[in-house]
């Protein structure tokens, strides 16, 4: 069952088209990474699922009553605001001590609670963001770029984590990566997006090869996968100012 | 009012618009001048004049200037307007000079309605909307995400901006309403924790202020909202003080 239908989409941002005729889908738990250029339009993408933009023609579907957990690319806690991660999780509804734990302890971040939220460390401030989403129990996570300022070994640890929580909750994934070759070793599709879709394809599993050890390391224990990326077409994939 | 400022205050520190409540509060004399001189309420004056202000920064931020070029530019041109208009009715400059540092003394009881009508409306509105405005203020996506306008929130904020400008313009005076806004919102921040102690804090540093203030002009008759004001600034010296001592001691 389609939780999400994009149809022949347009999109728009200020006065520019970012997306051109995207057609896609998300299954129930299915775990989809969009990978692309810098400038591709994949936030674009992602904003007009959750409805900050509007598609200028075309159509976005989104099953009705949908729980969407949503993890945005950019979050800044100004000095100014005191803010602990227990209020943090506490957007927009209150929840209970119970459920904060849980939430945390999913996303690997448990014991956080009463941290203020700039003085966590970037892998704990993504887990923190992550455990947001996973409260009111979402059907599909929707995640910007949530490894942004990890390395690679932090990478492989957040998306074990991601796999995990889709154990335990069942929901869907929809990650953006920022990484055009290296994604999530357990996607079951991975869209390359430059504005319109390049190709999609599953990721290659070589986790078992020596290859693997030699690319990534032992440390990150068949977390990530290669994308090799097919384009019936070329064009420049310059990065775009 | 200093109840109600505090909360608000908290939001223009967050959202860095202690900009656009000067401008408001700039704006505002023009609204006084155009009030007088068509004899109307001061109060509606005040608040149609800090409203268009909020829908033309709104409405010209999406072109090339830079938000503080621009709150600049209204804001002195507003006042300037102001002061012009008011040399056209005789007999005005001296009451000028009472909405430009407040004459808490020229307070009457329809006044009051007013100001407190104003601080119940805005008081709640901050409180009910509390968190769409912190989900705002962290992300507009985030806020998207959960179901709400960022828009309407930033919209929410300006029209309580203006009423607070609006109400508060007798008390304090336009120039001094926004340090009003801003010092005990800074002065909470050393001792808060959640954004809901932020508020509730600055509360009651505001409250001090005023208390403080109106006693200080009382018994050294000293102007009342500059007084306020001094209280205010020395709450935030000894707090900013006693955090550094309390950093050199651990």
């Amino acid at each position: 069952m389609n939780l999400i239908q994009v149809s022949n989409s347009d999109v728009y941002f200020r006065k520019n088209r970012v997306l051109h005729d995207i057609t896609m889908h998300v299954d129930q738990g299915e775990i989809i990474t969009i990978v692309g250029p810098n400038g591709s339009g994949k936030t674009t993408l992602l904003r007009a699922i959750i409805g900050a933009i509007k598609p200028s023609s075309g159509q976005i579907s989104i099953k009705s009553g949908l729980q969407i957990g949503y993890v945005p690319q950019r979050l800044y806690v100004d000095e100014t605001l005191p803010l602990t991660v227990r209020r943090f999780l506490c957007l927009p509804r209150p929840v209970s001590k119970g459920v904060i734990e849980i939430a945390l302890n999913n996303a690997g971040a448990g014991g956080l609670a009463l941290k203020q939220m700039t003085e966590l460390s970037g892998g704990q401030f993504q887990r923190v963001l992550l455990a947001r989403s996973l409260i009111g129990d979402p059907e599909l996570l929707l995640l910007d770029e949530p490894t942004q300022g990890l390395d690679q070994t932090g990478s492989a640890s957040f998306y074990k984590q991601i796999e995990s929580v889709r154990k335990t909750l069942g929901c869907g994934v929809l990650m953006v990566s920022h990484d055009l070759h290296v994604v999530m070793a357990s996607s079951d599709r991975v869209i390359c997006l430059n504005g319109h879709i390049c190709c999609q394809g599953a990721p290659g599993h070589v986790a078992n090869a020596p290859e693997y050890q030699a690319l990534f390391g032992s440390g990150t224990e068949g977390a990530l996968a290669l994308y090799q990326h097919e384009h019936t077409h070329s064009h420049d994939h310059e990065v775009k100012t | 009012m200093a109840i109600v400022a505090a909360p608000l205050g908290c939001f223009v520190v967050w959202r860095r618009m202690a900009y656009f409540g000067d401008a408001a509060a700039q704006a505002s004399i023009l609204g006084v001048a155009l009030a007088l001189a068509f004899s109307i309420s001061i109060f509606i004056g005040v608040i149609v004049v800090s409203l268009t202000m909020a829908l033309l920064v709104t409405g010209l931020s999406k072109q090339k200037y830079a938000m503080d070029t621009l709150l600049g530019v209204l804001a002195h041109c507003a006042l300037a307007f102001g002061l012009v208009v008011a040399s056209f009715l005789s007999g005005i400059r001296i009451d000028l000079m009472a909405y430009l540092f407040g004459d808490i003394l020229s307070v009457g009881k329809n006044d009051l309605i007013v100001i407190w009508g104003g601080v119940a409306v805005v008081l709640g509105l901050m409180w009910w909307r509390r968190s769409p405005l912190l989900m705002t203020t962290l992300n507009p996506d985030l806020a998207h995400a959960a179901g709400f306008s960022p828009k309407r929130e930033q919209l929410i904020l300006t029209v309580a901006l203006a009423i607070v400008v609006a109400v508060s313009i007798k008390v304090v005076g336009a120039l001094l309403i926004v340090a009003f806004l801003i010092i005990p919102a800074a002065t909470a921040r050393s001792f808060a924790n959640t954004p809901e102690q932020m508020m509730i804090l600055a509360t009651i540093f505001g409250g001090l202020s005023v208390v403080g203030g109106l006693q200080t002009s009382y018994s050294f008759d000293t102007p009342t909202g500059p007084s306020m004001v001094c209280l205010a600034a020395v709450f935030f010296v000894a707090v900013s003080l006693l955090k550094t001592a309390r950093k050199r001691l651990s």
